[in-house]
């Protein structure tokens, strides 16, 4: 039998589970987690912080760079970690045909909610 | 063969609807539960931020929403879940690394987890309240 790659078989194989994904949603699920906590926390943080604030001060903490840059790595975060979660839940519970289309919504949902937010964050930073 | 149980209705496990709820069951779903309240939170969060960036009048009147009972205690319960998820996400990372498996230590984290996201959730209100005077 020729072989159509160059891969070995077992190289093509590895790492691969019964859905053909292996590890990897899981993998990232944890991943975004861990990546949250230190965004999730300083945000609070700072709600806290800016609990008395106008909006001109809170205006001009938000167009900080490094306020600009944490909103931005909690929103990509935020929704990865929200996505891969919904999906899990629908993947349990919705087992009809409407399965495929549910995740669909809710993943372009995610990716539609998350570009609003950071396009928000940008339009405060950079304005005027 | 077997025509007697063929009409009788097998037992369905998990049988959760008589089953005890245990400090375990109760905390699995609600790590669930309060991934889903934070997913809505997300979304009210970019909400909030595009009033934000719309100017000084929808931001004052997106505050008004949250200064009102209603939006206070959406409030209260949007921090509560995003503290029950954390602790929770946290008490399952240490489980990913092969920490806390024996069944003491999975009631003590448990137990941890539930203090915790309450005392988090009222000492951000309490230091909210504090900055806001």
């Amino acid at each position: 039998m020729a072989r159509k790659s160059m891969r070995s078989p077992l190289a093509q194989a590895s790492g691969l589970g019964s859905a053909k994904e292996g590890v990897e949603h899981w993998w990232r699920e944890r991943l975004t987690a861990v990546a949250l906590i230190p965004p999730a926390l300083w945000f609070i943080a700072s709600m806290i912080a800016h609990a008395g604030s106008d909006y001109v001060v809170f205006i001009a903490w938000l167009r900080m760079p490094s306020s600009t840059l944490m909103m931005v790595l909690l929103l990509v975060a935020l929704f990865y970690h929200m996505a891969l979660g919904l999906q899990v839940i629908i993947e349990d519970y919705v087992h009809s045909s409407v399965k495929l289309l549910a995740l669909i919504i809710m993943r372009l949902s995610c990716f539609t909610v998350a570009a609003a937010g950071v396009l928000a964050i940008l339009r405060v930073a950079l304005s005027g | 063969m077997c025509g007697s149980t063929v009409e009788r209705e097998r037992p369905k496990s998990p049988n959760i609807q008589i089953y005890r709820p245990q400090l375990t069951s109760v905390l699995s779903i609600a790590n669930r539960i309060s991934g889903v309240i934070t997913s809505f939170v997300a979304v009210g969060l970019v909400l909030w931020l595009l009033a934000v960036a719309a100017g000084p009048q929808t931001y004052a009147a997106a505050q008004g929403v949250l200064a009102s009972p209603l939006g206070q205690i959406g409030l209260v319960i949007a921090i509560f879940a995003f503290f029950l998820h954390l602790c929770g996400g946290i008490r399952h990372l240490a489980w990913d690394a092969v920490y806390g498996f024996d069944l003491a230590a999975i009631y003590a984290s448990g137990w941890a987890v539930v203090a915790g996201s309450i005392a988090l959730t009222v000492a951000t209100w309490i230091a909210a309240l504090f900055m806001a005077r």
